[in-house]
């Protein structure tokens, strides 16, 4: 059901930013580009901007441990004149950072620290990232596929609710 | 936004103090707890702190198949429990390329807007109830157990519903439904007057809610504030309208808006909504497709590898379901795009200059449910 994108769209981003987008591709006639992490920030910016992508409608991630680059970030963004949307997708190695949305989209600011709290991806810039679901002091992050549906942490849990392992 | 809160957070001024506000406090309508730094009674900055509610729905989806997983998103936004399920049921038939039928999609849209008001009607009895107003409580209460009345002899359940299946119904329509949602309507037109004249021109109710919490338009869109909240601050959007889905293409109705974006905008919007879903019902009622209720789906849902993005307009705001397949029978991830975890990211804008009291106000207005805000 993929089919490459090929539309103007895709043009003007494939003109502009050139190398740095990967690839561009309609999923179940939904479009998605995949770009470089390193030219995101300016991606984004030229999304909201030039392409009038005004809404970060939703920023997440997927976890892929058998990849090379083990993450995607997936930001979908909404565009209210063209009442279109549009999925930025962008590979991530385990150990990379990526620049944070949060100056672009102020709503990114917590949707950052939900992926941070959940998988782990840091981002530079980010005002105040740190856990937002789970307790600051917990260990491990729990959407990360070899992260157990039965695993916790349990040293937290003896510490701090006073039993062991609930399951 | 919040680098300079939780910074101040910790530097405190001479005459500056930290009041914690919940997790145990009625007026945060769940387990919210919201760090207040004072100036006196003046709020100088927020830092909410969730996460109470946290079960994991998005790791429980990885290891339930498609239809296991239905059941979980009621339990998102328990009080909007039919709009979870037809947005997650929509998703994964937009994954694996099937539509519901027609009658499917009616009833569906008829028994999704009765959520809506149900939805609102606690919103406004709640929310009335935390400014001072004891009174609309009751009279919500009364209406919002009609519609789950009709819930409940429709499907056997009136909050968790579970109502709507993958590809359609399970359920044909019993055989009043269109005589108790008609009965339902004809009444509410008058009850909602009944609301109207309690609060509208009430000078408390208007003293509370006037000027307070005011979100621009551009704020919305910057912090991602969907739903009411939106509208009330002048932008006429409306997924239904936007991008139909289920049979709202077919109906007539009106988008509210506002145009100052402050606390009693957006409470003229949701009774204008209910309204509207009013409508909705009963022109859908006139005119319910025959045919079958579920499309040609197998036992064994696998739908092909790749990805899908569906949003709705759920009561809150826009309501997003993410999943991706990797052609098994479970998904490889799902994720939920919930308003209200995203629309409670404003409080800290909303309330800055504002007093103790009005927190209350906003943290109503903004109409969040901590089980969807934590999943």
């Amino acid at each position: 059901m993929q089919v490459p994108l090929d539309n103007d769209m895709a043009k003007r981003y494939r003109e502009r930013f050139g190398a740095a987008i990967l690839d561009a591709v309609e999923d179940r006639k939904q479009p998605y580009l995949v770009v470089a992490c390193e030219q995101f920030s300016e991606i984004a910016r030229y999304s909201r901007d030039v392409e009038k992508f005004d809404l970060l409608e939703d920023y997440t991630a997927v976890d892929w441990p058998r990849r090379e680059k083990r993450f995607d970030l997936i930001a979908v963004l909404y565009s209210f004149p063209h009442n279109m949307r549009l999925r930025l997708k962008i590979p991530l190695g385990a150990s990379e950072q990526v620049a944070s949305l949060a100056r672009i989209w102020p709503t990114a600011n917590w949707l950052e620290r939900e992926i941070f709290d959940m998988f782990g991806i840091s981002f530079a810039g980010h005002p105040d990232l740190k856990r937002i679901l789970l307790p600051e002091e917990w260990q491990g992050h729990p959407l990360r596929k070899d992260y157990d549906i039965l695993q916790q942490d349990e040293a937290w849990v003896r510490e701090n609710l006073g039993i062991e392992s609930g399951q | 936004m919040h680098d300079d809160a939780t910074q101040k957070n910790t530097l405190l001024g001479a005459d500056e103090l930290v009041l914690n506000m919940g997790p145990q406090h009625p007026s945060t309508h769940g387990v919210l707890r919201v760090k207040l730094k004072l100036d006196g009674e003046r709020v100088r900055g927020t830092e909410c702190v969730i996460g109470y509610l946290h079960r994991g729905v998005e790791k429980i989806a990885e290891h339930r198949t498609y239809q296991q997983f239905a059941p979980y998103v009621d339990r998102m936004d328990y009080v909007a429990a039919v709009s979870n399920g037809l947005g997650y049921c929509e998703a994964v038939e937009k994954l694996m390329n099937v539509e519901a039928p027609p009658r499917a999609r009616v009833i569906r849209t008829i028994l999704t807007e009765l959520q809506r008001i149900a939805s609102h009607l606690l919103w406004l009895g709640t929310h009335a109830l935390d400014i001072g107003a004891l009174t609309p409580l009751f009279y919500c209460m009364r209406e919002r157990e009609e519609i789950l009345k009709i819930f409940e002899k429709y499907c056997g359940a009136r909050l968790t519903t579970h109502a709507f299946r993958i590809g359609g119904l399970q359920y044909e329509a019993y055989d009043t439904l269109e005589k108790d949602v008609e009965r339902f309507c004809k009444d509410f037109e008058r009850r909602v007057q009944e609301y109207v004249d309690l609060l509208t021109g009430n000078s408390i109710w208007i003293g509370r809610t006037r000027g307070v919490g005011v979100l621009s338009a551009a704020d919305c869109i910057a912090l991602g504030a969907s739903g009411p909240i939106l509208r009330a601050s002048g932008v006429k959007w409306d997924l239904r309208r936007a991008q139909p889905y289920a049979a709202y293409d077919q109906y007539k109705f009106e988008i509210p808006v506002g145009t100052n974006g402050d606390t009693y905008d957006r409470y003229m919007v949701r009774m204008e909504e209910m309204r509207q879903s009013r409508l909705i019902c009963l022109q859908a009622i006139e005119n319910i497709p025959a045919g079958p209720i579920l499309g040609k789906v197998g036992k064994v849902l696998k739908p092909p590898p790749g990805e899908i993005y569906h949003s709705i307009e759920a009561p809150k705001g826009i309501l997003g379901y993410y999943i991706v397949s990797d052609g098994t029978t479970q998904p490889y991830r799902v994720r939920i795009r919930p308003p209200s975890f995203v629309n409670l990211q404003a409080l800290d804008k909303m309330v800055r200059g504002h007093l103790v009291a009005d927190v209350v106000a906003i943290i109503g207005t903004l109409d969040i449910v901590l089980g969807e805000v934590d999943r």
